[in-house]
């Protein structure tokens, strides 16, 4: 594995005769395991009650933003219009509300999903083993949990209230996911939270000691980076373009089979210019607040964060196919309850 | 005639390709079309049932047999599932077992991809099995009713040609259905190689997939398969270290 010392000399390397270098070598290993594939998939938030308070979130609950929660009829008309738009990949994100988006809620909007998705992925409070395995069955194969910073100081100094507060439930959530099954775990931090080298470095090592004991999962990272929230600033540094290409080909060259995620947090031109040099999954056609995509009108809405890339999803596959890259909408296909 | 001949049906074609990793699928038709390949294999994970226009299945001509993949199983009853969906969506019942529980390496669990074909293959699917050449696995294999095996070179994707050589021989040597060599095969050269010692066909997708021309790319390795197999036909002399002096050891026996 990497050192703490080699992660930093690259973060301060900016020779641009390197950072290319490092860029080729990181296109030419995510052609050789991926080819030339970008697998899509959209958000869906179901619910943005949360009960926890992390200082750098637009969600939290010292935050006098309108709280939603679709209705099961509401969950279905928003997936039908995100299935219309020809994405199969779903991705089901909550606040951190046990009360507001029991386990039960979530079954109810996987198995909904299931009828308009062949991929059905969660990004939710982390749970224990047993709800994960009753979420598996019901047809979730993916879940995203992001440790948000893997240095437990800050992560107290920025958890100010409910369960989030618990850095270790938080940690290993994915493995108890892992253990239930789940096929696709994503993790990843929150960049600018804490000190860089050594949340990546966290990070790296995680993802490797989650490689070996559970080797039949497949992960993928993502690096979304800290944004100010209502001109308040939360981060400790910054996460400049620069930076952020080369924690992505870093990522490639240590984890060459590992997919990375790049939501529309990043702006268009910066998602052009990365498919294929290391990101493998990118989001599109995204809503980011709750009940976005049909339910609210814009001034109804509060996303969790503003979206920088709002191109169709009909834009982003020509904009991929204009690149030579060809579209993945399709990529499992649940083998869960059914008569065979 | 040189047939190669899996569950009873003839193939003139003993180059067989993967279909992932293309930058667009008309490409994949062109390498199809040029490589005169017959039997290719597509995971049902990638099928979009939904949506013509990027189904995959529309790209791949009438008169191909389509060898279905069960990638992304983890064990062998995911491997079934998957199989089972695939005959009843209509994809026929060729599959070729990929039972893989390690995203790292994608080695194939031997032992699940047993366990599964004893199953399908009692089923009535041809089962083509994606495995580590282990001559155990392989025996077991053929007593679970496997039509072919298909034992990797070395690591998907990898472009390192025969890593496992020897123990391809092994089963060249000791197992009596096809072997289709599968997985790692980078260049031309390497397929050839693998015809040349005696394997009944090779598979290749990566190598194929992401090259700058990949129908020219694919012509190649067809070609390159087919001189492999008129190699070997024809039984190649052995290659020597130095030259052989005539007899030296038993000269003497015709010395007067």
């Amino acid at each position: 594995m990497i050192s703490l010392n080699e992660i930093k000399d690259i973060l301060s390397n900016d020779d641009p005769a390197f950072l290319e270098m490092l860029a080729q070598n990181a296109r030419s290993l995510t052609e050789q395991y991926f080819g030339r594939t970008v697998t899509l998939y959209a958000p869906i938030y179901i619910s943005n009650y949360c009960s926890s308070h992390c200082t750098y979130c637009g969600f939290h609950n010292h935050h006098k933003i309108k709280r939603f929660k679709l209705s099961l009829d509401q969950i279905k008309q928003e997936m039908q219009f995100i299935a219309s738009k020809k994405i199969r990949n779903i991705l089901i994100l909550t606040g951190e509300s046990y009360e507001a988006a029991p386990v039960s809620y979530i079954k109810e909007a996987v198995l909904i999903a299931q009828k308009y998705f062949s991929g059905i992925s969660l990004e939710i409070h982390p749970l224990n083993e047993a709800e994960y395995l009753e979420l598996f069955l019901a047809g979730a194969d993916g879940l995203t949990i992001y440790q948000e910073t893997f240095d437990r100081i800050r992560y107290q100094q920025v958890h100010l209230a409910g369960r989030k507060k618990d850095y270790d439930f938080r940690f290993h959530a994915p493995e108890r996911a892992a253990q239930a099954g789940f096929r696709q775990i994503s993790i990843g931090a929150l960049l600018g939270l804490s000190e860089l080298a050594p949340d990546l470095l966290a990070l790296y090592e995680y993802l490797q000691h989650m490689e070996k004991n559970f080797p039949g999962v497949e992960y993928s990272v993502s690096f979304p980076r800290l944004r100010p929230i209502k001109g308040e600033n939360f981060s400790v540094c910054d996460i400049n373009d620069l930076t952020f290409v080369k924690i992505i080909c870093l990522t490639r060259t240590l984890f060459p089979r590992v997919g990375i995620n790049l939501s529309t947090r990043e702006t268009a031109f910066l998602r052009d210019h990365l498919v294929g040099t290391g990101i493998t999954r990118i989001s599109a056609g995204s809503n980011t607040a709750v009940g976005g995509y049909t339910v609210c009108t814009e001034e109804e809405a509060s996303p969790q964060f503003d979206v920088n890339d709002d191109r169709s999803v009909d834009e982003i596959i020509n904009m991929l196919k204009s690149k030579n890259f060809d579209p993945v909408f399709t990529d499992w296909r649940s083998i869960k309850n059914e008569s065979i | 005639m040189d047939d190669l001949i899996i569950a009873g049906k003839s193939f003139k074609s003993r180059f067989m390709l993967g279909t992932g990793k293309f930058k667009n699928k008309n490409e994949l038709t062109e390498c199809i079309t040029l490589s005169g390949t017959e039997i290719v294999t597509v995971a049902l994970r990638r099928i979009d049932l939904n949506r013509h226009e990027e189904n995959i299945l529309e790209y791949i001509p009438k008169h191909i047999t389509l060898m279905t993949n069960t990638s992304g199983a983890r064990n062998a009853e995911e491997a079934v599932r998957i199989a089972r969906l695939a005959r009843e969506a209509g994809y026929g019942n060729w599959i070729k077992i990929e039972v893989i529980n390690d995203s790292k390496y994608l080695l194939p669990d031997n032992q699940e991809t047993v366990k599964a074909t004893e199953i399908l293959a009692a089923e009535g699917f041809v089962v083509m099995p994606y495995m580590y050449p282990d001559l155990n696995t392989a025996r077991a294999l053929v007593k679970a009713g496997a039509a072919t095996v298909m034992p990797l070179g070395s690591l998907i994707g990898s472009n390192q040609g025969l890593k496992t050589k020897e123990f391809i021989q092994i089963l060249l040597n000791e197992i009596d259905i096809p072997i289709v060599v599968d997985a790692g095969i980078g260049r031309p050269s390497q397929a050839a190689e693998a015809m040349e010692m005696g394997a009944h066909a090779v598979l290749v997708n990566t190598a194929i997939a992401t090259a700058d021309q990949p129908a020219v790319i694919s012509k190649a390795f067809a070609l390159a398969v087919e001189a492999g197999r008129l190699a070997f036909l024809a039984k190649l002399p052995e290659q020597k270290n130095q030259a052989q002096a005539s007899s030296p050891l038993t000269g003497f026996l015709y010395e007067k």
